[in-house]
């Protein structure tokens, strides 16, 4: 993986001193809290409803054992021992105190990692498919191309106030782990007819108040153009997106407004003035970063395991992980595995110092060290050897990390909510506790299949309710908590916006409504086919009446 | 309002002049964009500098042909938050080779400084108040630049490729 050379790490190190010297003028009084709010949201520091908030990026997912060891370090230091992954790869620490943010971030740049960008309207941390690099339908690994989008951003200069935040996602293989469709700039590489690799260019993908799903303004964009083009989308966002109204501002707007096509001649006009220049990517540039996300020392392997048959045979909780939890690699005789942050009764996302750190510790004892997080909120180690996996299963889960339930109905995405956040109207955390607990019998949930629920306390839609296969969307009626329910969202390759199922229910109501289209799904589905599908095909109309008039 | 430029609070020899009213007969005046595109062979033809003030929406195509008969060209920030110039800085300095002053106006705040610096802005109206060390040294805090632009200082980039 990439590691922080001497440069990067003056970098690093600059921007904790000069942040150092802005909390210091704002505890002395020097800066007004409306100057210092967008100097500290610069850096991931947000006042929430307790406490400051910190979140700090983990570029496209991706950390080595030392990071993961710094950030339990953080967690156990300035936190309460537990942080929050986020849906965007990021993670988050809910009680800091301002004074210590500084030595908190000092800390986390010894090992390379910061806030810079992780709030403000500004160029966002680049996300990526958890599974870059292992996954045996890959392309190409986006990881260098993310890690060149991610020093180009970092700081832009020109593009530090931007009308509204901005959010790039890559994927580098046909089936998108990544949702690139539902982001500003979404970013598929795929291979033309000549054969070559380079970039379909997706944008005014987003979720929010107004969901819209991206749209395509350049089918192949050749590598080397990468920067350029994108410097020119963000050139045009910046001086044609909308000022007047904080909703309106997104480039999905300004995309939806004046349409693609229009949008996809002002870019190439941009584009005409920039891409012979001094942004070309140097096949040297690409190399380097190439050759620091070079495949791991990987020993040759049967593609058979035994010790995995014997397990499976014999153990049935294994046999559940297994099939759940253990995903294909492009090597043979290892496997990808996910380590599920969805515990039956825990907050989606949270782990705590002391899980950080035995995880850091397997990853290096299982694997070369390195750990994706995963945008569905969980930690995945990309490199285990078969034979490995029985040994890692137990060591998992007797840190509660082996929930054999990825993908499964238990597996849901949810925002903070209102237990945390300022901008919430309703609880998330809660619900997906109630959920999980509702469909705590595993096999029951094997047995539904793959059902992706995502949960969101407000309209901004951090827990991607629009594209989960059922969507929460907390809203108040007459001060009490109700949810709106989306069926049919989907965030992959075959993006789509969920349809709004009827009137919202009440928060005592959603699990038993959920339950209920579940079980409707159940009844209905047709051989092999998953949740979503069943909803394609049938329309909405048994799930109206299951949830309305059954109940 | 301070005017800074070279690192230090400057004497400001320009004059702002409202649309109505009479060109100072010596002095260096700025002109609203509206106003040059009225009076704009007048304005040309006469001797000694002249400014124009380009709103934030406006786009620079508008005075790119006048850039050589231009010494000072105004960008604003309505607000600190409002960062259209920086793109329309970057667009005269590098599209339009404009090599006159750029001056940053409205709410510029010393800790976007060195952004506007490497945008291609050389003159800031600041509000009273921060010493000139202050800013001084916001433009001292990075050494590490990721983005080339049109200000020369090298990137990450070109530092590795030198080093090998």
């Amino acid at each position: 993986m990439y590691q922080y050379d001497t440069i990067d790490q003056t970098f690093v190190q600059q921007r904790v001193a000069q942040f150092r010297d802005q909390v210091s003028r704002r505890l002395a009084g020097e800066l007004a809290e409306d100057e210092f709010k967008p100097l500290r949201l610069l850096n991931g520091l947000y006042l929430q409803l307790h406490a400051y908030m910190l979140r700090v990026a983990i570029p496209y997912g991706v950390l080595s054992a030392r990071q993961l060891r710094a950030l339990a370090h953080v967690a156990r230091r300035y936190d309460r021992g537990y942080g929050h992954f986020t849906t965007r790869q990021n993670i988050q620490f809910n009680w800091i105190k301002l004074a210590e943010a500084p030595d908190a971030l000092a800390d986390l740049a010894a090992v390379g990692i910061h806030g810079i960008q992780t709030s403000g309207n500004t160029i966002r941390n680049v996300t990526t498919d958890e599974l870059a690099g292992v996954a045996p339908d890959e392309i190409e690994d986006p990881r260098p191309w993310c890690e060149l989008i991610r020093q180009w951003s970092t700081l832009h200069p020109e593009f530090s106030f931007l009308p509204r935040k901005f959010k790039i996602a890559v994927t580098g293989s046909p089936h998108d782990r990544a949702a690139v469709r539902v982001h500003d700039i979404g970013l598929r590489m795929h291979r033309n007819p000549a054969g070559e690799v380079g970039f379909e260019v997706l944008v005014g993908g987003g979720l929010g108040r107004t969901p819209l799903i991206g749209k395509t303004i350049k089918p192949f964009l050749p590598k080397r153009d990468l920067l350029s083009y994108l410097e020119a989308v963000l050139r045009t966002y910046n001086l044609a997106g909308r000022r007047d109204n904080i909703y309106k501002a997104r480039i999905k707007i300004l995309v939806h407004d004046i349409g693609a096509d229009a949008m996809a001649e002002r870019v190439e006009a941009e584009w005409a003035q920039l891409r012979d220049g001094a942004l070309v990517v140097a096949d040297a540039d690409i190399a380097r970063l190439a050759a620091a996300f070079a495949p791991a020392p990987y020993a040759p392997r049967s593609p058979r395991s035994e010790a995995v048959e014997h397990a499976r045979l014999t153990d049935a909780a294994f046999g559940r992980w297994l099939k759940r939890n253990v995903f294909a690699h492009k090597v043979a005789g290892y496997a990808a595995v996910k380590l599920s942050l969805k515990p039956i009764d825990g907050p989606p996302g949270d782990a705590t110092a002391d899980q950080m750190d035995a995880v850091a510790d397997l990853a290096e004892r299982y694997g070369f060290g390195e750990i994706r997080v995963s945008h569905e909120q969980n930690l995945v180690l990309p490199d285990v050897a078969l034979d490995d996996l029985p040994a890692l299963w137990r060591a998992l889960d007797a840190l509660g990390l082996a929930t054999p339930n990825i993908g499964l109905v238990s597996d849901i995405i949810a925002c903070p909510g209102l237990d945390y956040c300022g901008l919430a109207t309703a609880r998330s955390i809660p619900v997906a506790q109630h959920l999980t607990r509702r469909f705590e019998d595993i096999a029951r949930a094997h047995d539904i299949g793959k059902l992706h629920i995502n949960i969101s306390g407000c309209i901004n839609a951090c827990g991607h309710h629009h594209v989960g296969h059922i969507g929460l969307l907390g809203v108040d009626k007459n001060g009490a908590e109700h949810y709106q329910i989306t069926l049919g969202g989907r965030a992959d390759e075959h993006a789509a916006l969920g349809k709004l199922l009827g009137p919202a229910v009440p928060y005592d109501g959603v699990v038993d409504a959920v339950e209920r289209i579940v079980e409707t799904y159940v009844r209905l589905r047709q051989d092999g086919e998953i949740f979503v599908d069943t909803v394609k095909r049938v329309g909405p109309t048994p799930f109206k009446e299951a949830v309305y008039v059954a109940a | 309002m301070s005017l800074l430029k070279d690192g230090a609070l400057a004497q400001d020899p320009w004059v702002a002049v409202a649309d109505d009213a009479p060109l100072p007969e010596d002095g260096a005046p700025i002109v609203s964009l509206a106003r040059w595109q009225r009076d704009r062979a007048a304005l040309r033809a006469r001797n000694g500098a002249l400014g124009v003030r380009l709103p934030n929406a406006a786009p620079v195509a508008a005075i790119a042909d006048d850039l050589d008969r231009l010494t000072l060209v105004a960008l604003e920030f309505p607000k600190f938050n409002d960062g259209r110039a920086f793109s329309q800085a970057r667009q005269l300095r590098e599209r339009y080779r404009y090599t006159g002053e750029l001056r940053a106006t409205g709410q510029v705040l010393r800790d976007q400084l060195l952004f506007m610096t490497r945008c291609g802005f050389d003159a800031f109206e600041v509000a009273k108040g921060d010493p000139v060390s202050a800013w001084a040294n916001a433009l001292t805090d990075f050494t590490v630049f990721y983005q080339p632009t049109g200000d020369g200082r090298p990137t990450a980039a070109a530092l590795r490729r030198a080093g090998g």
